[in-house]
């Protein structure tokens, strides 16, 4: 089961959770993502290597997909 | 850029200092305050660069809790143990060892000598603690070079300088990531 969380104030928040053999799930969750996107979050696939990486279309076989907001210098 | 700055604020009290004491040796004290300044200048500096991992306001308990979970999943063992112990997270970067905060971030450059501080931060002032580090985290990882153009760098200088403006829980931190450093070369 994959999931799409959005990093806010109550922690963390799950927005969606599927699985390729669920195609209701995966259109529920490209269209929570797409939504999130719109609002000005950006979509972050950690990777093996601790390298993360950018995503802008729903990666199917991602276990996990964070949404974090831009960062700014203080 | 940044140690030339501080060079070009520093060298002329040094130069008063030298000056005056050589020239009138009655002036002495003058040049002892002198001396002073070029001493302190770097202090104000390093002062300002130890404020940027200085620890924030706290959210609530739960969400506290629920971003240091995410937090933890997003670095290993021995990061969450460094974590627990000094409130910033360690990681590996080509530029070299990144220590994160919650409003800003250390980098130790290979060889140990020149630690920069930079003040950086998710502009949402109610996420919890570790969000705002796991913010942060993932930023660095995704755009190394691209996480510190966009920073402020607010010092830039040996660790010892910075060392001495940090809280014990930090000091520690920056010393992990000295070793590592220099264990690296």
């Amino acid at each position: 089961m994959s999931r799409l969380i959005r990093m806010d104030q109550t922690g963390h928040t799950t927005l969606a959770e599927w699985t390729a053999e669920d195609p209701a799930s995966v259109e529920a969750a490209v269209s929570a993502f797409r939504a999130e996107l719109e609002q000005g979050y950006y979509a972050v696939v950690s990777e093996e290597d601790g390298r993360a990486e950018q995503v802008r279309e729903l990666p199917l076989e991602a276990p996990l997909v964070i949404l974090r907001r831009p960062i700014a210098g203080g | 850029m940044w140690t030339s700055c501080t060079t070009v604020l520093v060298v002329p009290f040094i130069a008063v200092g030298v000056g005056l004491a050589i020239v009138k040796p009655i002036l002495i004290p003058i040049s002892l305050v002198a001396f002073a300044h070029a001493w302190i200048i770097p202090e104000l500096y390093a002062a300002r660069g130890a404020g940027v991992v200085r620890p924030r306001r706290r959210a609530g308990r739960e969400p506290e809790r629920r971003a240091l979970g995410l937090l933890g999943d997003l670095v290993d063992h021995e990061g969450r143990g460094l974590h627990a112990r000094t409130g910033l997270v360690l990681d590996r970067g080509k530029l070299g060892v990144w220590l994160l905060g919650e409003a800003g971030a250390l980098l130790v450059r290979p060889g140990g000598r020149r630690v920069y501080c930079y003040c950086v931060k998710v502009p949402e002032p109610d996420l919890p603690s570790g969000d705002r580090i796991a913010h942060l985290l993932l930023a660095l990882r995704e755009d190394e070079s691209g996480f510190a153009t966009l920073a402020n760098l607010a010092f830039a200088g040996a660790p010892w300088r910075l060392r001495r403006r940090l809280p014990d829980r930090t000091r520690q931190a920056l010393g992990a990531a000295v070793s590592e450093v220099r264990q690296a070369a």
